[in-house]
């Protein structure tokens, strides 16, 4: 009776589900509902937990509760400590979910809604969250290895080398990218910028408080800290309307730059406990409560979401970023559907701390689905502003036009309405001088948060919610910012150590400057042209990223499914092998086209001889004529580097069917490391289950 | 309820790590008996700087 129960219980989530999957799909009127996304999302999710990530875990990987984990074997009171699951999974969402799946689904909203959330459900479902699985599957049963030494011991020499600098390289594009992001949403705005700026004495408060006043007392520092940010969010206002203070804080994104790349050679080479480790705890607070207050507003008000299914940009027009929805939505939304980044933490990090081996399947397959859930909300916030207000917010002033009412001429007669006095009333209503070709997604997600809560909570508080948004926004951008600088050079020591064994070591100071320094000019460098792109850098950027983390993502799938071949469970590879395939596919045909296209807007070798022809003719205005060369050469350096993580891409998996085909042929292969089986000591919870 | 307050509070601690340093006096106590623990500010500090030493954020 009580199976015949559950099961009706099932077959009625799958038919919700594809209700609500198929009502976005096939819906085509002014506007349709948000509670639909959030329908066909929680259906999605949990057929596939419930039936996929079962599977997966009982056939495929064979997890096995019985079995010791690596936090049980070594446990040391540090990094090995068996944790509760609910404790874990805590963890290992903080660690995953950044700013990423808040941008890409803005971006990839020119498209329409439904290309995206498509991906983003089923991306998630069938590559993501397997991925994330697999990856800590394989790390815990080898102590914790991380990716790449799992891809060197596993495949090869070369396979463990093209994951290193594939990850050194996703790295510094990666920080450019959310640089130029931040840079976009202080741009001309005092208020954004006095709070950003908050944030970095408040994370030093938070620091020495938590170092030397009262040692270890994290809850009672972060509360404090929280309290001074939404406090400065509220200064920012009164900055905004004091006419001598708002001159200090109000600047070109070049100078914006400038003082990001200093933030980031600092943040690199201060201690941790004063700024990095601080600014993260805020920033977890921050994001896991605003996740959460997000959550709360969409599920009451319910908003409308007004953007078309398709929109016509589909055919590679969109003036937001260039190329066609195939292969660029799948470039544009990495997190949120499937990103390799997250190989780094389920591999290392997380498996460390695992206190029983089934717990893989609900901190691995489960924190993706949660994460993917956060870029469906982002995808709502985008997509229920007015569409023609979306587009004058993200449309770089390169394409629309520099004057208002060129913007808005352009816009409307793309078809989607919009009126110079409607987007003065916003920007009115947001606190900022205006809202026209405010791009990088910051600023638009930020409207579209500040509107839901604004309807939700309280109309009166808009501009005030606007830039709790944009603070929000900043502060965990500036975290992946100084973490990843760090990391950068922790590699970048680890490879140079290689060469010169003095400069592999972390404590010398001298090394740590050097290091620090070439990591930040490598995304300073990336960030400065950006900056200086009329066009407004986000377009070439985040492709580039893009490529590059579905580029990690192949990587981690590739090791995976080497793993599956060789342990001689061929017939289940196809569950890493279908995802890879599909990346290889978008990940190839986008990279080709980046290099290859005759379009200017998609073909970096296109745009690069386009302006130079442009330049040599003086058709140029002197304004652009100036950075002419140094964009010239960026479109061909920016060839050159997908060229690179394409090749890299190729040569894994190369590496991985040759150990396959081996394999097969009965040929020797490296042998496995998985770690023999140890029995979990007994205790009373196994008794009882 | 009180009690599931507590039991939130306890999962806010142990998330946040504020109450790592009962859990290495705890750990202390059963593994290393013969060596006076750390104190609390040289715990923190040993604590907190291996937190960082890899990848922890993502995007």
């Amino acid at each position: 009776m009580k199976t015949i129960l559950k099961n009706c219980l099932w077959l009625l989530i799958a038919l919700s589900g594809a209700a609500a999957v198929g009502g976005i799909a096939l819906h085509r009127g002014e506007s349709i509902n948000s509670l639909w996304f959030i329908a066909a999302a929680l259906c999605v999710y949990a057929l596939a937990y419930r039936f996929y990530s079962a599977w997966i875990a009982a056939r495929v990987l064979m997890l096995d509760a019985s079995r010791a984990t690596p936090a049980v074997r070594l446990d040391n009171g540090r990094d090995f400590v068996p944790t509760n699951k609910w404790i874990v999974f805590g963890h290992h969402f903080a660690a995953i979910a950044g700013p990423g799946p808040l941008v890409g689904p803005t971006l990839a909203a020119q498209f329409g809604y439904l290309p995206g959330t498509l991906w983003i459900l089923f991306g998630a479902v069938l590559g993501g969250a397997v991925q994330d699985m697999v990856t800590l599957f394989l790390s815990t049963r080898r102590n914790g290895r991380s990716l790449g030494q799992m891809a060197r011991e596993e495949l090869g020499a070369i396979g463990g080398t093209a994951a290193l600098v594939g990850t050194f390289a996703i790295m510094i594009i990666l920080i450019a990218v959310l640089g130029l992001v931040v840079v976009n949403a202080m741009k001309h705005s005092p208020w954004a910028t006095s709070t950003v700026a908050a944030t970095i004495p408040i994370a030093m408060i938070v620091g020495l408080y938590m170092r030397h006043f009262r040692a270890g007392k994290v809850l009672e520092a972060s509360a404090l800290g929280v309290i001074l940010l939404l406090l400065s969010v509220a200064g920012g206002g009164w900055v905004d309307h004091n006419a001598t203070l708002r001159v200090w804080f109000d600047h070109e994104g070049l100078t914006l730059a400038w003082w990001i790349i200093a933030y980031g050679f600092a943040a690199a080479i201060l201690p941790v406990w004063l700024l990095l480790a601080p600014r993260d705890y805020l920033s977890t607070f921050m994001k896991l409560g605003t996740v959460i207050v997000l959550a709360i507003a969409i599920l009451m008000l319910q908003p409308e979401v007004k953007m078309p299914a398709l929109t016509q940009f589909i055919d590679g027009t969109g003036p937001i970023f260039g190329g066609k929805l195939f292969p660029f939505v799948f470039i544009t939304i990495a997190c949120g559907a499937i990103s390799g980044f997250h190989a780094l933490i389920a591999s290392g990090t997380t498996p460390k701390l695992l206190e029983n081996e089934r717990d893989i399947r609900m901190i691995g397959y489960g924190a993706m689905l949660l994460e993917s859930f956060v870029a469906i909300m982002a995808m709502i916030a985008a997509t229920v502003l007015d569409p023609g207000v979306f587009f004058a917010i993200n449309s770089p002033a390169g394409i629309v036009g520099k004057e208002a009412a060129d913007a808005v001429a352009t816009i409307s007669g793309w078809g989607f309405p919009v009126t110079v006095a409607q987007m003065d009333t916003l920007a009115r209503e947001m606190g900022e001088a205006t809202l026209f070709a405010r791009t990088g997604g910051a600023p638009s997600l930020a409207v579209g948060m500040a509107s839901i809560f604004g309807s939700a909570f309280g109309q009166g508080l808009l501009a005030l919610w606007y830039h709790f948004a944009i603070m929000f926004e900043a502060i965990f951008i500036l975290t992946t910012l100084d973490a990843g600088t760090r990391v950068g050079r922790f590699m970048l020591q680890d490879m140079l150590g290689n060469i010169w064994p003095k400069l592999g070591e972390t404590s010398w100071y001298p090394s740590v400057l050097f290091t620090s320094a070439l990591v930040v000019a490598g995304w300073g460098y990336f960030l400065y042209i950006g900056v200086i792109d009329p066009n407004g850098g986000v377009n070439i950027l985040w492709p580039l990223f893009g490529i590059s983390n579905q580029m990690l993502a192949a990587i981690a799938l590739s090791v995976a499914t080497g793993i599956f071949v060789k342990s001689g469970r061929l017939k289940f590879a196809w569950v890493t092998a279908l995802p890879l395939t599909w990346l290889v596919i978008i990940t190839s045909t986008a990279a080709w086209q980046k290099i290859m296209s005759d379009d200017v807007r998609v073909g970096f070798f296109a745009a690069a001889n386009d302006m130079a022809a442009k330049l040599a003719s003086g058709a140029l205005p002197p304004e652009k004529a100036a950075v002419a060369p140094q964009l010239i050469f960026n479109q061909q350096l920016d060839a050159w580097l997908t060229l690179f993580f394409v090749v890299i891409l190729w040569v894994v998996i190369l590496d991985m069917l040759r150990v396959c085909w081996r394999y097969l042929a009965g040929k020797p292969v490296r042998p496995s490391t998985e770690h023999p089986h140890e029995p979990a000591p007994l205790n009373a919870q196994w008794v009882r289950d | 309820m009180l009690n599931k307050l507590k039991a939130f509070w306890r999962v806010v601690r142990r998330l946040s790590g504020d109450d790592a340093y009962e859990r290495y006096l705890r750990h202390h106590a059963e593994q290393h008996v013969d060596e006076p623990p750390l104190t609390r500010e040289a715990f923190f500090k040993q604590w907190q700087d291996g937190k960082w030493k890899g990848v922890k954020r993502c995007c």
